[in-house]
């Protein structure tokens, strides 16, 4: 049995018969959308980007289906740099070639720079009064609870997932202990788990074509 | 901030080029390498410097990696933000399309499809970790455990059934914290 792709970003290497089917599927029109669009979202991030993107690309554009935002976080978490950088780019390379890569990551980057450099000289002035703590304090819980129900509405894309919901509860539940609980440091627990997983995931559909 | 000098500002730019390759799981992994090479071994910031460089660049909006380039700028102003960002994205970024072109023209193949479906259960685990470890510190602290808690949760509740913007609810958490109710 064959999966169709419902990936709905050109690419610049590829391409094949899929492409036809994703005509109605939303993709960034151009590498002013996509500049704009990275530079939009990054700016809403406090305490990380990820949950902003999640509703941008996947809720809003609609460029991402659920369970590709969870694809190419798999991606980004096991390859060297920022998970949202990587995220950029990928979205950007998949619709645009290395000129969309460039268009999201400078979308990105750029003007959250000059944001952050002109906060080090206020930061500075106000840090020691209580309510700037107090406000930290306040934004840092609800970055924690933004991560936490963006988990919480991912794990619904699990639903179909070819692992079953056993194995994939125990992947999830293992992963949970050693990051959170024990703390054991991701150099370890991604491409450790990430090997098992995928193993486990191909020895499914292993199966799944000889039913 | 030092006085430049265009070895330094290389030395730093070639450092930073080798840890984006080792930075598996975010820049952040690889802070203590540079609490190594900018405080101990150079001694161009201090202790206090270093840790709120990154707590700055956690609580401005944009991608907590701009924290390096926050660290160059306090080392060696405008010259060594540069030379700090584009250290450490330049490696990660063609390692980063190579491997997506890659396996993206071999999304049929088994081998990509199990990548797929084998890591999902993981990855969403990794964000539940993730919120979990920034809320321990305010968690465990008693005088802010309750408005915490009641904040996190409020938070989840607000994003499952009304799917409101993180934007409002961020604006929300600063003016909450900062009448000292968290």
């Amino acid at each position: 049995m064959r999966y169709a792709s419902r990936l709905p970003l050109r690419n610049s290497i590829v391409t094949d018969s899929d492409d036809s089917s994703n005509a109605e599927r939303p993709a960034p029109r151009s590498l002013t959308e996509l500049f704009v669009t990275f530079t939009l979202l990054a700016l809403q991030g406090f305490g990380g980007v990820l949950a902003v993107a999640h509703r941008t690309l996947v809720d809003h554009k609609r460029w991402l289906t659920r369970e590709e935002f969870v694809e190419l976080l798999s991606l980004s978490q096991l390859l060297p740099g920022a998970n949202i950088v990587n995220m950029s780019l990928i979205v950007g390379d998949r619709s645009f070639g290395w000129r969309g890569a460039l268009a999201a990551l400078s979308g990105m980057m750029l003007v959250p720079l000059v944001v952050m450099l002109s906060l080090v000289a206020v930061y500075n002035q106000f840090a020691d009064q209580s309510a700037v703590a107090g406000a930290l304090r306040g934004m840092a819980a609800v970055a924690a609870g933004l991560t936490i129900g963006m988990g919480l509405r991912l794990a619904a894309s699990l639903r179909g997932n070819p692992l079953g919901w056993v194995l994939a509860a125990t992947l999830g539940l293992a992963t949970f202990v050693l990051i959170a609980v024990m703390r054991a440091p991701l150099v370890w627990v991604v491409p450790g788990l990430g090997l098992i997983g995928w193993a486990l995931a191909r020895w499914r559909l292993a199966q799944r074509e000889e039913a | 901030m030092n006085a430049l000098s265009p070895a330094d500002v290389l030395d730093l730019f070639a450092r930073f080029l080798m840890l984006s390759l080792l930075s598996v799981g975010g820049a952040i992994s690889t802070a203590p390498e540079m609490h190594r090479f900018l405080v101990e071994q150079h001694g161009w910031l201090d202790d206090a410097g270093f840790t709120t460089s990154i707590a700055i660049a956690q609580a401005a909006p944009g991608p907590n990696l701009l924290f390096v380039a926050v660290l160059g700028y306090q080392v060696f102003g405008l010259t060594g933000a540069a030379a700090a960002l584009v250290g450490m994205l330049l490696p990660s970024t063609l390692v980063t399309l190579a491997i997506s072109r890659w396996g993206h023209a071999r999304r049929d193949t088994p081998g990509v499809r199990a990548f797929v479906h084998g890591l999902a259960p993981m990855t969403i685990s990794l964000l539940m970790a993730a919120g979990t470890v920034v809320a321990m510190p305010l968690v465990q602290a008693p005088e802010h455990r309750i408005g915490s808690l009641v904040l996190i949760v409020a938070t989840v509740l607000a994003m499952l059934l009304w799917q409101v913007s993180p934007i409002w609810l961020i604006a929300a958490g600063a003016f909450v914290g900062a009448l000292g109710l968290v």
